[in-house]
């Protein structure tokens, strides 16, 4: 059967688009999920002073690299937005396809950073430091997998110039995991 | 991008849809009102499990030992899986399904005036995850080891040591099963926040949205502000029970109580979040039974904020004996003990409402001012609870046990009996048996309190919860102790076969009851002015909202009722 979308995605109530509505509640969502594993972290890091010392371990220079190339790929969701709202169907697809590059550089930073931590005998089962560090940036970038799927799928929508404001949310979505990381970077690689 | 389809353009959609096959209608259908009767009926069937769980460890308290008909021996490992099991069906598929899910599904489009959700696709897609769920729960009772048997509250290090737990394949396949029905239920959740606020009909401000779809987004909110950081201890915990990490485990450096409070910041909250679809339910029956105005549209809805944001902080009462800092339990109580000022207040407003009305008894009205009867003792009782001087001594006592049910059993049971013979003849375009009806209630509610008030005074006398055969403990198996135990259970057998009449009810009414009409109970909700049941796409003609819903016996009026949608004179 084919799918008719009903009249209700056509009205708008409040005057926002209800997928620019939704995104934002999705990270509303969002956001208690990593506020949840970010404070259950934050009061064991209060409470034992050792942690400050197996932080001394995570890859600093590798977390700094890895902060650049995620705003630097959040810059380019930002002109792909841009590029659509001028109907500029080539140019949009073109900075998707960066964005998309960008956050596979920084998954190929993380395994990089992962196989070395690994190696150094810092796994999953080290302690609770470990445990948190790999659940929380695992997380993450599970976003960012996530991510650069919904990306890859829209992108060749776009080319076609068809719903094209589907740029506009998956950028917002991009920004969130981009601030995500941007508290996951200083607790987990800073703070030593 | 919007308003880019006109009204009457999807309208002409209409035709494709009625040769569809059996499966494309029943089964994968994105229509709004199949999804919400899906939700249902699966809550149902769970509710049917979930009781017959009840019913065998109920027998093997009251007769400790003796193979229980329907089941054979209770073993003790059965039993924990038992009793585990049968809170979180009772909490995860029937209470949030039914009256969330199902009833949220059911109702939000018809009541805005709407042909279906905003993200029909999606909506199934949280059926279909929400029916994995079912399976992997139902699967979870039949793996090596039985199901999951360590407290539908999952402390570690219960629930993360198989070595404890003894259900080294249950206790994951449990929390696998509850995340994916947070997952399910998230995405129904978005779908009913923004349809809310962004598909109503025109004419419909926020003052005229019914208090039941209010109350059904509010509470999905508080679901999705709660429920992120239990899935994130979710996975902790599945970690912990699976790969060996030591999230929750003190001896490598975890910490237990941690658990505690991802659970209960969820677990709490989540109390709001079934009684309010609950509250509102039981808010549109008196109303239309009464014949009157809903008294304190705008006092109900600002406790129902109010309550919401409460909500977040009142978790930590289930925890004064939990090794917390006494200062923090002082805060908690306060918390705890204010909660109860909007939710009384919002009784306040419905005892209000049937003051001076003209009430009808009708079925789903009696069950409506049971609900708020039985309620309010879970309600004063749960005082005792709140105050952290009184819980030390009542706390994983059958105390608790007993107020807990008496909140749990108004909001799932009597809410959704309540929902269901009012909005019945809408649902099938036939009316449920009045006599039958009665017959269920009266055998449905007097014997609810023959089995929680026994309770209470066990629970007074010291007996602890969770406890597989008190004849082990001397001092909690004296002679009047068992008569209490077996009056509870005996009141709960009768309940159970007092649901028969139900179930004839329903099943025969569907073919046999009297015919409905589109509005049988007089009411000025949207949903009421379409055929029963509705066609789909719901409204031949999108409707325009002129009034508030709750305009009952307006002086100066031809009829004592009027719909939403009738224009004419402003009140």
């Amino acid at each position: 059967m084919s799918f008719h979308p009903p009249l209700a995605t056509s009205r708008s109530m409040t005057g926002i688009p209800t997928g620019r509505l939704a995104v934002w509640w999705i990270i509303a969502s969002e956001i208690v999920i990593f506020g949840g594993l970010i404070a259950s972290y934050l009061l064991f890091r209060l409470h034992y002073s050792e942690w400050a010392e197996y932080a001394s371990h995570t890859n600093t220079v590798a977390g700094a690299v890895n902060t650049f190339v995620l705003l630097t790929s959040s810059l380019f969701i930002v002109l792909a937005h841009q590029a659509a709202i001028e109907k500029n169907k080539e140019k949009a697809f073109r900075f998707i396809w960066f964005t998309i590059g960008g956050g596979g550089v920084f998954l190929l930073v993380k395994a990089y950073e992962y196989t070395t931590e690994i190696a150094h005998g810092y796994t999953l089962f080290a302690n609770n430091f470990w445990g948190f560090y790999y659940l929380a940036t695992g997380l993450h970038g599970l976003h960012v997998i996530a991510g650069m799927i919904i990306m890859g799928i829209i992108s060749f929508d776009v080319k076609k110039g068809v719903k094209l404001e589907r740029v506009e949310y998956i950028g917002v979505y991009w920004h969130f995991v981009d601030i995500v990381w941007l508290f996951l970077f200083p607790l987990f690689y800073i703070a030593k | 991008m919007v308003n880019n389809i006109s009204d009457t353009d999807s309208l002409s959609h209409k035709d494709h849809h009625t040769e569809a096959s059996f499966w494309s209608k029943y089964i994968f259908s994105t229509d709004h009102k199949i999804i919400g009767m899906q939700y249902i009926i699966t809550g149902i069937v769970m509710a049917v499990i979930g009781g017959y769980m009840a019913y065998v460890f109920r027998m093997q308290l009251a007769f400790p030992g003796k193979a229980v008909p329907g089941y054979g021996l209770v073993s003790p490992l059965d039993y924990n899986m038992l009793i585990t099991n049968h809170g979180t069906i009772m909490i995860f598929w029937v209470a949030m399904p039914i009256l969330i899910a199902g009833l949220g599904n059911y109702l939000i489009p018809l009541m805005i005036g709407c042909d279906d959700m905003v993200f029909p696709r999606i909506n199934r897609l949280s059926y279909q995850i929400f029916f994995i769920s079912t399976l992997v729960i139902l699967i979870s009772f039949f793996v090596p080891g039985g199901g999951f048997g360590g407290a539908w509250t999952a402390y570690p290090p219960l629930s993360s040591e198989a070595i404890y737990n003894h259900t080294p394949w249950g206790a994951p396949l449990w929390v696998i099963a509850v995340a994916l029905e947070f997952v399910a239920f998230l995405m129904g959740g978005i779908n009913f926040i923004t349809t809310t606020m962004n598909a109503r009909c025109k004419g419909m401000k926020m003052y005229d949205i019914p208090i039941v779809v209010w109350m059904i987004v509010i509470a999905s909110i508080i679901f999705m502000a709660s429920v992120g950081p239990l899935i994130a201890g979710a996975v902790m915990l599945l970690f912990d029970q699976t790969l060996g990490t030591s999230f929750y485990n003190p001896m490598n450096g975890g910490d237990p109580v941690l658990w505690q409070h991802l659970f209960w910041f969820f677990g709490h909250p989540e109390v709001y979040v079934v009684l309010l679809p609950a509250m509102g339910i039981v808010a549109e029956v008196i109303t239309v039974f009464s014949r009157k105005k809903l008294f304190g549209y705008k006092t109900i809805l600002y406790t129902t904020f109010a309550t919401g944001i409460l909500s977040f902080f009142v978790w930590a009462h289930h925890q004064f004996i939990a090794g917390i800092d006494p200062r923090m339990a002082n805060i908690f109580t306060i918390t705890t003990v204010m909660i109860s000022i909007p939710v009384g207040e919002m009784l306040f407003c419905y005892i209000a409402t049937l003051y001076g009305g003209s009430i009808e008894f009708k079925t789903a009205m009696l069950f409506a001012i049971a609900f708020l009867a039985e309620f309010l003792i879970g309600g004063v009782t749960g005082i005792y609870l709140g105050a952290s001087g009184t819980d030390i001594y009542f706390h994983d006592t059958y105390f608790v046990l007993a107020h807990f049910h008496y909140t749990f059993f108004p909001i799932a049971v009597i809410g959704f009996f309540t929902a269901i013979y009012y909005w019945f003849p809408k649902m099938f375009g036939r009316k449920l048996n009045e006599t039958l009806g009665k017959i269920h209630f009266w055998g449905t509610i007097i014997p609810f309190n023959g089995i929680f008030i026994p309770l209470f005074i066990l629970g007074m006398g010291g007996q602890h919860r969770r406890i597989y055969n008190y004849n082990h403990f001397p001092d909690l198996s004296t002679p009047s102790q068992q008569d209490l135990r077996v009056f509870a259970t005996t009141s709960m057998v009768i309940m159970l076969v007092f649901q028969i009449p139900f179930f004839i009810n329903f099943i025969s009414s569907l073919f046999k009851g009297e015919k409905a009409g589109n509005n049988p109970w007089k009411a000025n909700t949207l949903e009421w002015t379409v055929p029963s049941p509705p066609p789909h796409g719901n409204f031949a003609e999108m409707p325009e909202v002129y009034r508030p819903p709750y305009e009952y016996s307006v002086p100066d009026m031809d009829n004592d009722y009027c719909p939403q949608n009738c224009s004419g004179k402003k009140i």
